[in-house]
């Protein structure tokens, strides 16, 4: 370690406590992003188990100190496992009132509130539509409240390196990080070396950073008005090499190790939209791989220049939001009708319509599974934590190749934009995908002849002699794949698409319950709830409570022991960030058992608190 | 390329065994037969060629010819062939749209196909009507058509394909009549040795809803001296005494006969398909008499692909990634013990 970035730090008065939950909060232009990232990386590099919750506004640089303008970032640190990014704070840094405002209410009484008083301004408090100064009148009584100003602490740090004045406020969030940072006995080095890297070509930026954020640190360690500090120790993870992943980054790197694997091109066909378009951004930087990120004109272009690559012989993806995969329904009806490989990733926000674009939501689910015209069965998946997103795309792919059929990967803003450690998985542990390609002709070789087992035709490639043929979305002959307007066929055809998607059961992991695995109460989400289910119900198991937990990853087909599991617990509720989609299915598929819904729809994850505090009810 | 050794094909080797449905005395026959002899002449293996469409009459047209085809959406298939020659840029790809298709709900995806410069080929069926739903106005069809949709006459102004190609930075666009077999075929195959996009309108009859559209200028009576068809470094000359000639009058074409008022052959303007400013090609495209058919524009330029394979043998050249684990061991990772 680079003692000279890591100033001593008397560790007499230093509190050991298990996990605590920061959320740092300013305009939206503050870089609140990026100081919660750099805390992140910091912690995660020390050894914390983490989950962090960056919650942005949707506007770029809405109007300075206006409450709708509020951009925060939350992270979770521990030393245990941590699911979740948290429910309520240990330590709120506010850069400004109209961030004080639309969060203090996250704060737990008592616990650390820090603030640049030089922000509170009578203009900045009309803003944030507060009549008295909260920090004059009395309101934050039940808080510990440390008052730094600092902006003008900044400005007097670099007062000496004649930087003009916006440069200079630009960096005040250092000054808040270099607080936190001592707060929690962290190294300066992660960051000291990220500005160096950054701001390569501009050294006077780098000495502007680094000063601030030292001179947050040495603030923090000399202002009596901080009486400890606490340390959060590293948790107890598998020994392995870790990284901290998001879920757009881990779902790109997901498809990246499906091409590898099978040894077909990765292509994307995608359109801009919220909160997916970092998958995007993501893949075009991969042409070393043959990646080819195609940005279209449209959604629709998005998906049918994927079906186009499809058609030729690439793994073919197409990434979205809840408003694009409504564009794509006519299209990805196309690939089910041909029966070609395609991967639909819809990263879920608040809907409908243009709803809640960088907010949270699981309201996608029946769209995803009946958003298309005619009966259209495809393989609909869900990944649950930021991590599991590399996982998924994976198995997205595998599926998609091995069994010639399009899968909507349904994320959501909350784990796309949530980070966590990340035990690294070498492609060389992972399997290969083996997709029904034909590259010889044989003797009455049609398009539509399928395995008896998996029922997926084969797969011949434009370019393969002897094997051209002509697909269409026209009902299509069981055989050849000519026109076919006869009502057996069509019928027969209906069945078999069904039921190839139904046998895909017999090529995914069992259901396997968390805690309980029998008793008063089964707890049953999907997707991106995971981390808050699984902290809710951990807790109550440790109290002793008779609680189980299942996570649906593979909705359609599902488990095939769903209901074994099902019957093993009195009562099943079912959790959900919509008005009760996956509950909707459940009764449809497994009518003998009755569910009690629990749900959100706020545009944020579950509370923690609110869970257990329902699941208790459920069980007493 | 030298090395290609293709078997001589003939144009039964890519016919295909499914019975050809469209109305009797359709232009589409006609059309089909022309593509299906110029195939052979093109160089081009035959398990190369894949026909892309979309949906209408003329998008039934991938399953007559004998090679990979895909008969897909409504006006998506300018997306789907550049999804297809992004994948593999060795394809001759073809796109067969009619002016429903491409001008009406594929609008866009032909507009940014063009923009791109995709190495594709595109044929556009055009006979101012939809046929498949039985007879609407389309966005070609003419002010006061009297169509299923319009009783007492289109009121909506058309689009003539070639200036919104243009307009959308076509490299390459040709019209033909489409009674003119011989002439076709030479198209097709000018179209396949194109590199970039290459349009081609077919001023096809719709012998059930909009029969003799085209009659004024594609009648064999009439048409040499209705219709100028232009050649590269060729004056543009026409009539059935090869009399007719265009100059330039001011900022408009004008229609000359050589002969009269001291005008020579040496007066009329000489066609540059290669010429980048696309005034006198628009002006080509606009004028109704002569009607202007052939190759009027062939301007050329890297393809959307060129670009981009290029850029990936930089980024490849340069990146240190060889293996997706690479990446994924890269950067800011840590040891837990």
């Amino acid at each position: 370690m680079n003692t000279e970035n890591k100033p001593s730090q008397s560790t007499a008065n230093t509190k050991n406590i298990e996990g605590v939950v920061i959320r740092f909060v300013g305009d939206s232009g503050d870089g609140m992003q990026l100081t919660g990232t750099q805390f992140t990386d910091t912690s995660a590099m020390f050894g914390n188990d983490i989950a962090t919750f960056p919650n942005y506004p949707a506007e770029i640089r809405a109007p300075q100190g206006s409450l709708y303008g509020v951009s925060g970032y939350q992270v979770h640190i521990g030393s245990v496992e941590i699911s979740t990014p948290g429910d309520d704070l240990d330590l709120l840094v506010a850069m400004n009132p109209a961030g004080l405002k639309t969060n203090l209410a996250s704060l737990k009484p008592g616990h650390t509130l820090i603030v640049d008083t030089d922000s509170f301004t009578k203009k900045n408090l009309e803003k944030a539509t507060y009549d008295t100064n909260p920090l004059e009148d009395g309101s934050l009584d039940n808080f510990r409240v440390i008052e730094v100003s600092m902006t003008s602490l900044t400005k007097e740090s670099l007062k000496d390196l004649g930087l003009d004045n916006k440069s200079v406020m630009r960096s005040k969030n250092m000054f808040a990080l270099g607080m936190v940072y001592w707060m929690y006995d962290r190294s300066l080095e992660h960051t000291t070396d990220f500005f160096k890297k950054k701001f390569k070509t501009k050294p006077l930026v780098v000495e502007a950073n680094t000063k601030v954020l030292k001179a947050g640190y040495y603030y923090a360690e000399t202002l009596e008005l901080i009486p400890n500090s606490y340390t959060v120790a590293p948790s107890k993870m598998p020994k392995g090499t870790y990284r901290i992943v998001n879920g757009n980054t881990a779902t790109a790197w997901g498809f990246l190790a499906a091409s590898e694997k099978s040894g077909l091109e990765l292509f994307l066909g995608s359109y801009p939209i919220t909160p997916a378009t970092d998958i995007l951004h993501e893949l075009v930087k991969h042409k070393h791989f043959g990646v080819k990120a195609f940005q279209a004109e449209d959604e629709i272009a998005g998906i049918t220049s994927s079906i186009g690559a499809a058609f030729a012989g690439d793994l073919a993806i197409t990434t979205t939001s809840g408003p694009g995969l409504a564009l794509k329904g006519e299209a990805l009806g196309l690939a089910m009708m041909i029966e070609l490989p395609l991967v639909v990733v819809n990263v879920q926000r608040g809907g409908p319509s243009t709803g809640l674009p960088t907010k949270t939501e699981q309201s996608d689910l029946l769209q995803a599974l009946y958003g298309r015209n005619g009966e259209s069965p495809i393989i609909v998946l869900a990944a649950s934590t930021p991590a599991n997103c590399f996982d998924m795309a994976f198995e997205a792919s595998r599926l998609a190749l091995e069994h010639m059929t399009p899968v909507v990967l349904l994320t959501d803003g909350y784990i796309a934009n949530g980070s966590e450690p990340w035990k690294i998985k070498s492609t060389k542990d992972m399997p290969s995908i083996k997709a029904p390609i034909i590259t010889e002709a044989v003797e009455n070789w049609h398009p539509y002849i399928r395995d008896k087992e998996s029922l997926a035709r084969t797969w011949a490639l434009p370019g393969t002699k002897n094997l051209e043929h002509r697909v269409g979305g026209l009902e299509k002959d069981k055989v050849s794949g000519n026109i076919s307007y006869d009502p057996e066929n069509h019928e027969f055809m209906n069945n078999i698409r069904a039921e190839k998607v139904s046998r895909v059961a017999n090529y995914i992991p069992e259901l396997k319950a968390d805690f309980a695995q029998e008793g008063d109460l089964l707890v049953v989400g999907w997707g991106g709830t995971f981390g808050s289910l699984h902290s809710a119900v951990k807790g109550m198991s440790e109290a002793g409570y008779k609680i189980g937990h299942v996570h649906f990853n593979y909705i359609n087909p599902m488990p095939k022991n769903t209901a074994e599991v099902f019957a093993k617990y009195k009562r099943i509720v079912v959790c959900e960030l919509n008005k009760g989609q996956f509950a909707f299915i459940l009764k449809a598929n497994y009518g003998q058992f009755e569910y009690i819904q629990y749900n959100k729809i706020q545009g944020l994850p579950f509370s923690v608190n609110d869970l257990a505090h329902k699941f208790k009810n459920l069980i007493s | 390329m030298e090395d290609t050794a293709t078997k001589k094909y003939t144009f039964k080797d890519f016919q295909s065994d499914q019975e050809v449905r469209w109305c009797p005395g359709c232009d589409d026959y006609v059309i089909l037969r022309a593509m299906l002899k110029a195939l052979p002449e093109m160089n081009v293996k035959k398990e190369d060629v894949v026909f892309i469409s979309g949906i209408g009459c003329s998008s039934r047209f991938p399953y007559y010819v004998d090679s990979y085809g895909m008969h897909s959406i409504h006006g998506r298939a300018p997306a789907i062939a550049t999804g297809v020659k992004l994948a593999n840029p060795d394809l001759s790809v073809w796109v067969i749209t009619g002016d429903g298709d491409s001008m009406a709900i594929g609008g866009n995806h032909f507009i940014h196909m063009l923009r791109r410069n995709v190495n594709l080929n595109m044929v556009l069926f055009n006979n101012e009507i939809y046929g498949l739903t039985k007879g609407q106005f389309s966005p070609t069809s003419l002010i006061g058509q009297k169509t299923k949709s319009s009783p007492y006459g289109n009121t909506q102004p058309p689009f003539q394909p070639g200036e919104l190609a243009i307009g959308a930075h076509a490299r390459f666009f040709a019209r033909i009549g489409g009674n003119t077999p011989k002439d076709m075929i030479g198209l097709f195959i000018e179209a396949e040795k194109f590199k970039g996009t290459s349009l081609i309108e077919v001023l096809q009859n719709c012998v059930i809803f909009n029969d003799g559209c085209f009659t004024q200028y594609t009648d064999k009576l009439i048409r040499d001296d209705k219709q100028l068809f232009v050649e590269h470094g060729k004056p543009m000359i026409f009539g059935k005494e090869k009399d007719k000639g265009l100059v330039l009058n001011g900022l408009k074409l004008k229609v000359v006969t050589i002969g009269e008022n001291g005008i020579t052959q040496e007066d009329i303007l000489v066609h540059n398909v290669e010429e980048e400013d696309p005034t006198l090609h628009q002006m080509l495209i606009r004028s109704t008499y002569p009607l202007v058919t052939g190759i009027i524009r062939s301007v050329s330029e890297p393809t959307f692909e060129e670009r981009e394979d290029e850029l990936t043998r930089q980024v490849r050249a340069n990146s240190s990634f060889k293996k997706v684990d690479d990446l994924l061991f890269s950067g800011e990772t840590y040891e837990v013990n």
